[in-house]
């Protein structure tokens, strides 16, 4: 317990020390606007990958909707600041929230579906989402919002991608999560075991696609405009990628993967189809070699650095 | 009337098309199980090459659509070789990311190897239009060779399948691929064979895209591919008059929605087609429920 204790303290030490370093580096503008721009992304993705890695690789629902629900967290959020003028934190609670409603009204009928049937109809979900918007002149059609405010910075990112991480990793820890993992391993035993599938499926696709949508209301409020373009299934291919090379099940995983890619992305900005070929390359070597993904269910903790040869759970993060 | 006689015949020639693209899909996942996303991809390059045959080699239609088909059966045969053989017993999501990532190379380097411009097709034939009944139905010519050349290749398909060896070793694998092994198939040679079959499909299906539209470009196989994917899922994935009658249901239902609504609902639509067919009936048009095993 007191072990316990203790390393929960150095963790949240070391997540002060690394929100700290990096404000004072952006406050004193070591760090140009730039590399803002892209350390904000970063935390972005990381909300991404791991909301995507809890419906893909913790419960084993292949979704390729999640630039959809991104979308509506994006759309909604900049109606709420930029259309009726009303607080940031309130267009990212919203944002969530109408992601998460749509994720419940698109998982229920669709997760009935299996394997590449999900896959397929999620991704139809997300075009349609997309189509949507680019018919409701509203939102401004095809040419998008523009003018959105920003209100997102490394304090927002960095706390919410903190917040968006324990909730995810203690729900898993949870009884709720140990059901969805039993789905994942095998569905038809876990029904037979008497959970009900439906139920926690739903719950995982709604969760994830809450925190997919306050990562596409903290988007909007980064880039000043959306298109609905933007969030086509491209996008959720590239969330996609995170999760896979971290690897499908593995929290930690997701993270370095998000940052690692963003930093590639930020290097190839200017070369977007080197860019996928390399994205893509990536992910046939891996699948080829790793068809787990780089970690696979593990996660990196310090504890193991530190303490060698003792065998931990995988499950826990610290 | 007129317009609705008009937009049925549009929409028999694109979905011909989308016919000609979905029954590789059909036969690839009737064998083996997984959507190939990069079938969609085969059959840009199988415009592409197309393309270059007339413009460049200034090859006629016919030697210019063998030699794409030639190319895309070699390409397929090399996807499944290098990509999707080494995965074939491991988890099913990881051999269907691998066909993500397949499809995405391949329009990746597409743009990087061809310039991401649209290219105008050469006019192979030039266009000319035929009139029957008073002109209430028009049709030109080259609606009249997608319609020849697609007959020509299903009757074709439906020899092989039904005629041939092979074909009775692709039935039998995509029935029972453990007991088609036990009684003596080569279920690697079968799935190459699948492949190579789909793969020259699609090609056709480029050409005659290129030929219809006149301009193609390295992303254009995204939506065909998307869409010919619902119109196999429409007629009953695996079943393979179901991927002709999808497809050309498909590319009917399309054209009706772009001429009597907007064009820009039209990709909206074929989702929801999807989504609905897969509600109401997941096994297709065609297909036969099948209770699932533990």
């Amino acid at each position: 317990m007191k072990q316990i204790l203790k390393n929960r303290l150095l963790i949240f030490i070391g997540l002060f020390a690394i929100y700290g370093i990096i404000q004072i580096l952006l406050s004193t503008s070591i760090l140009n606007d730039y590399y803002e721009i892209n350390i904000v992304l970063m935390g972005i993705n990381i909300i991404l990958a791991v909301s995507l890695n809890l419906i893909n690789g913790f419960t084993g629902q292949f979704s390729l909707g999640h630039a959809g629900f991104m979308s509506i967290g994006a759309y909604t959020s900049a109606i709420i600041t930029y259309k009726l003028g009303l607080p940031f934190p309130l267009a990212l609670l919203v944002g969530g929230i109408s992601a998460g409603i749509t994720g419940i009204l698109i998982g229920i009928p669709s997760l009935r579906l299996k394997g590449d049937y999900l896959a397929i109809t999620t991704l139809g979900f997300g075009e349609i989402i997309r189509v949507i918007f680019l018919n409701t002149e509203y939102v401004g059609g095809a040419s998008g919002l523009s003018g959105i405010p920003k209100y997102t910075n490394w304090t927002w990112v960095f706390w919410i991608s903190v917040i968006t991480v324990v909730l995810i990793r203690n729900f898993i820890n949870s009884s709720y999560g140990r059901c969805c993992v039993a789905i994942r391993e095998d569905e038809t035993a876990a029904e037979s075991m008497g959970i009900n599938t439906t139920f926690y499926k739903t719950l995982a696709f709604t969760i994830g696609a809450f925190f997919a949508g306050i990562g596409g209301a903290l988007y909007a409020h980064n880039f000043y405009i959306i298109q609905p373009e933007t969030f086509n299934f491209m996008k959720s291919f590239d969330i996609l990628t995170m999760v896979v090379l971290g690897g499908l099940g593995s929290i930690t995983g997701s993270i370095l993967s998000a940052i690692f890619l963003t930093f590639v992305y930020a290097v190839l900005q200017d070369y977007a189809a080197l860019r996928m070929v390399i994205y893509s390359l990536l992910l046939i070597i891996v699948m080829l070699f790793r068809p787990e993904g780089l970690m696979g269910t593990r996660e990196f903790s310090l504890k193991k650095l530190f303490k060698k040869g003792e065998k931990s759970n995988e499950f826990t993060l610290n | 009337m007129k317009t609705f006689i008009e937009q049925l015949i549009n929409g028999l020639s694109l979905g011909s098309i989308y016919a000609l693209i979905a029954l590789g899909y059909t036969m690839v996942y009737g064998i083996m199980k997984l959507i190939n996303f990069a079938h969609g991809d085969i059959y840009m390059v199988g415009a592409f090459t197309g393309f270059f045959a007339s413009t460049y080699l200034h090859l006629g239609f016919v030697p210019s659509l063998l030699l794409a088909m030639l190319v895309s059966l070699i390409l397929g045969v090399t996807i499944e070789r290098v990509a999707y053989r080494p995965l074939r017993d491991k988890s099913k999501i990881s051999i269907l990311i691998t066909a993500i990532g397949v499809s995405l190379l391949l329009e990746n380097g597409g743009i990087i190897l061809l310039s991401p411009q649209v290219r105008t097709y050469p006019q192979i034939f030039k266009q000319h239009m035929y009139s029957f009944f008073n002109g209430i139905i028009t049709i030109s010519n080259q609606q009249i060779v997608i319609f020849v050349v697609s007959i020509i290749m299903m009757v074709g398909l439906q020899l092989i399948i039904y005629k041939t060896k092979m074909g009775k070793a692709m039935r039998a694998v995509s029935t029972d691929p453990d007991a088609a092994k036990l009684m003596g198939v080569n279920v690697d040679r079968t799935v190459s064979f699948t492949f190579a079959i789909g793969s020259a499909l699609a090609a056709v299906a480029g050409v005659l895209v290129g030929i219809y539209y006149n301009s193609i470009d390295p992303l254009m196989g995204i939506m065909p591919g998307l869409k010919a994917f619902i119109a196999a899922v429409l007629g009953g994935i695996g079943i393979i008059p179901g991927a002709m009658v999808g497809g050309l249901l498909m590319g009917v239902i399309e054209a009706l929605v772009s001429g009597y609504g907007s064009s820009l609902y039209r990709d909206g639509v074929s989702f929801a087609i999807l989504i609905i067919i897969l509600l109401i009936k997941p096994t297709g048009l065609f297909g036969k429920n099948v209770r699932e095993k533990v």
